[in-house]
């Protein structure tokens, strides 16, 4: 061992979701090494689901994560629907959207307020933050009970709902229930956009690392639960911020993105495909808010929009840090999208379309609050599961995590071991890594050798 | 495991809580984020020394409370949680998982070889147990509080229950008693839904008859179930019995009742149970 080598260690890296640490070997002024050690036990989800009937996969796959199991419930539902042939009617769809926008909601400002700002004051929880700044983290808790609610409208509990079926919902909301909700949100968008100029306020550090972001896109909207696929390849060409791959179908999703083992994590990583590449460029990518903003900003709701411009969000500053206004934008959107969505319902005739079982193959991609989430199944004709693959936002996002950590050890190798093992902390906790998803604690590891 | 009558030896001090993950969906802890209204006046009652999910402020035990979320599936965890037990005066386990061994638990029907080969290039990679089992199968537990996820405001009462050293109240009814409360019209008898409710403890609040659904025990077995009867009467006439088999093999399917029911109509039932 080198006497100017070290090993930094920094055991749970906090305020995420599930378990996993940050392996980190420095040898000098050079970053040996960087692994995002993800240690959640697996739980063989793929493989339990196999022999079980198409209707349990909903409620089985949202236990995979229980801060966003209606990305889980809508989109295996979407692509079981495929394998069944089954076409929703559009007001169905736009319940289904509904019910996503209070995750996105839900999600979005558990993250913002309870596990992100903080580090923004240096304070270790949102129970510190809230001795500093009691109406800003009392105003958060506010803007996520409303998303709950609208969860338990829709879906009957905030956690694990049970409303989503195949074919539809189990069981139609009353619809003065869902008109009652419009005043409630009418509020929260109001409360979201103070919440967003708050946090615009906010002294971002300054980084830019070259960001491959992927998202769903969609001619009209700002896409949630369908489009197609858009792929941003930054060092295509480097003249511009703007050059995209025309956008791909979600069933050629795997023709251009594949997952691999790494001994040091229980969650598989995904890749962009090399052939589809441009060989020079990195093959990580980047799934999330920044992504979606940076592919979608012009088809954003008219308050969101307008925010947008007014706080200069700009996603091509590939500034990782942006992440929490990015998903604080999103939060004013999903607000004004739900009360769009509330006021647009009339009365729905059925809670789902009847189906016939047979065989069939499905896939479906939507935009879970962290990115990108692509489910495949085929059932056979009982409709009963004989494959699934289901590729979460964060083991997309893993690689590029490792990336972003290498550039910005680059720059701070020089530090205490402290302030390194911190500054990694936070830059992990800018992806709002779900590692419950990926397979399911986040601990920083460095070593210096 | 008897309570100790006095909350802490300082009395003044505010109970030191943990709450520790092991494998799970973070969801029963996210319940404690969920007490929007709440948090805020418990986090002045309790002081959070250990909440990974929510404070980078990490203090190493002993703990007056521990609440634990997630089953046992690692040899690395199985021996963390009697290093956690060690540390806690008490200890509580939340959720399907931590009570009954999960979702995760079907691999111990299956062969775990074949699960981890399904997923992984490399199982070799990969150290897991071929069970999935409750907390309360390795180290004493004070208490266990059901549900897939856990109810918030039975959270709060066991959390601020044994801060003040009392025992919770939480109901030990089926579901079919706050079904009935809820004014829910009977899914089984008018619309001969398969429904799990009167084996099933309440907590939920029988939020799937009253939406057009069958319980599917989220809660695990009540007291006593009689499931081979509601088996026979219920699932039987309107389900295969390897459907009826999978209905009982969901989120509590390692729950000693439903395992029993499950197993028996495998034996009887043409198919195999899944993975081939």
């Amino acid at each position: 061992m080198h006497d100017n080598s070290r090993n930094i260690r920094v055991p749970i890296l906090t305020r995420v979701e599930g378990e996993g640490a940050l392996n980190i070997r420095l040898e000098a002024d050079k970053v040996h090494e960087v692994q995002l050690n993800i240690y959640e036990p697996p739980r063989f989800f793929e493989a339990l689901l196999k022999g079980r009937p198409a209707d349990d996969v909903p409620d089985i796959t949202s236990r995979i994560c229980g801060i966003c199991p209606i990305a889980y419930q809508v989109t295996a539902a979407q692509a079981l629907e495929q394998c069944l042939s089954l076409q929703l009617p559009s007001e169905l769809t736009l319940l289904r959207r509904l019910i996503y926008c209070a995750e996105w909601i839900e999600s979005h400002v558990l993250h913002v307020h309870l596990l992100h700002a903080p580090d923004f004051f240096d304070c270790h929880s949102a129970i510190d933050l809230a001795k500093r700044f009691p109406n800003e983290v009392q105003r958060g808790l506010k803007l996520k009970q409303l998303g709950n609610r609208i969860l338990e409208v829709l879906g009957g509990r905030a956690i694990h709902p049970i409303n989503i079926a195949i074919g539809g919902f189990h069981r139609l909301p009353k619809i003065h229930d869902l008109a009652a909700l419009i005043l409630p949100l009418e509020q929260g968008l109001s409360l979201a956009v103070d919440a967003t100029r708050w946090l615009a306020t906010l002294p971002f550090p300054n980084q830019r690392f070259p960001y491959d972001f992927v998202s769903l896109t969609h001619p009209e909207l700002y896409p949630i639960e369908s489009g197609q696929i858009a792929i941003h390849s930054h060092n295509q060409h480097p003249s511009s911020s703007n050059t995209n791959h025309p956008p791909i179908g979600v069933d050629d999703y795997e023709k251009y993105f594949e997952e691999i083992q790494v001994p040091h994590s229980t969650a598989l990583q995904s890749r962009r495909i090399r052939s589809h590449s441009i060989p020079s460029e990195p093959s990580t990518y980047f799934v999330g808010p920044l992504a979606r903003l940076f592919h979608n900003h012009p088809r954003l709701t008219p308050v969101a929009r307008q925010l947008f411009d007014e706080l200069h969000v700009d996603p091509s500053h590939y500034n990782p840090y942006h992440s929490i206004l990015a998903r604080a934008l999103e939060v004013v959107f999903a607000f004004e999208e739900a009360i769009r969505i509330l006021k647009t319902i009339r009365k729905i005739d059925l809670p789902k379309n009847p189906k016939s079982p047979q065989a069939g193959i499905g896939r479906s991609a939507t935009e879970a609050p962290r990115g990108l989430i692509f489910h495949r199944y085929a059932i056979d004709e009982q409709a009963c599961v004989t494959f699934a693959k289901i590729v979460p936002p964060t083991s997309q996002n893993q690689g590029q995590i490792e990336a972003d950590l290498r550039s910005l050890l680059q720059t701070i190798y020089h530090q205490e071991d402290q302030q390194i093992a911190v500054a990694c902390e936070r830059l992990v906790r800018t992806y709002d890594p779900c590692i419950s998803c990926s397979t399911h604690f986040l601990k920083v590891h460095i070593e210096r050798i | 495991m008897e309570l100790d009558p006095q909350p802490s030896t300082d009395t003044l001090r505010k109970p030191r809580v943990a709450v520790m993950k092991f494998a799970s969906c973070d969801g029963c802890q996210l319940t404690l984020l969920n007490c929007e209204d709440e948090l805020l006046n418990i986090a002045d009652r309790i002081e959070f020394a250990h909440f990974a999910e929510a404070s980078s402020n990490l203090q190493n035990g002993p703990y007056d409370l521990t609440i634990v979320e997630g089953s046992i599936t690692t040899e690395h965890d199985a021996i963390r949680i009697r290093e956690l037990r060690a540390q806690s005066r008490i200890l509580i386990t939340i959720g399907a998982c931590a009570t009954a061994g999960g979702i995760q638990a079907l691999r111990n029907f299956g062969l775990h070889d074949d699960f981890k080969r399904a997923i992984y290039a490399h199982p070799e990679f990969i150290s897991s147990l071929d069970q999935s089992t409750p907390i309360a199968d390795h180290v004493p537990v004070d208490f266990e509080l059901r549900g897939c996820p856990i109810d918030k405001q039975q959270l709060i009462e066991v959390i601020l229950a044994f801060a003040t050293g009392r025992r919770p109240k939480t109901s030990t009814e089926s579901v079919c008693q706050p079904c009935k409360r809820r004014g829910n019209v009977c899914v089984v008898v008018t619309q001969k839904i398969p429904c799990l409710g009167p084996i099933t403890q309440a907590g939920c609040g029988a939020i799937c008859p009253a939406f057009d659904r069958g319980c599917f025990a989220c809660f695990g077995p009540s007291n006593d179930p009689n499931v081979t009867s509601l088996s026979n009467s219920i699932l039987q006439p309107n389900l295969s019995k390897s459907q009826a088999a999978l209905f009982l093999q969901s989120f509590h399917a390692a729950s000693l009742p439903f395992r029993q029911e499950a197993l028996r109509l495998w034996q009887l039932s043409p198919i195999q149970p899944p993975p081939k």
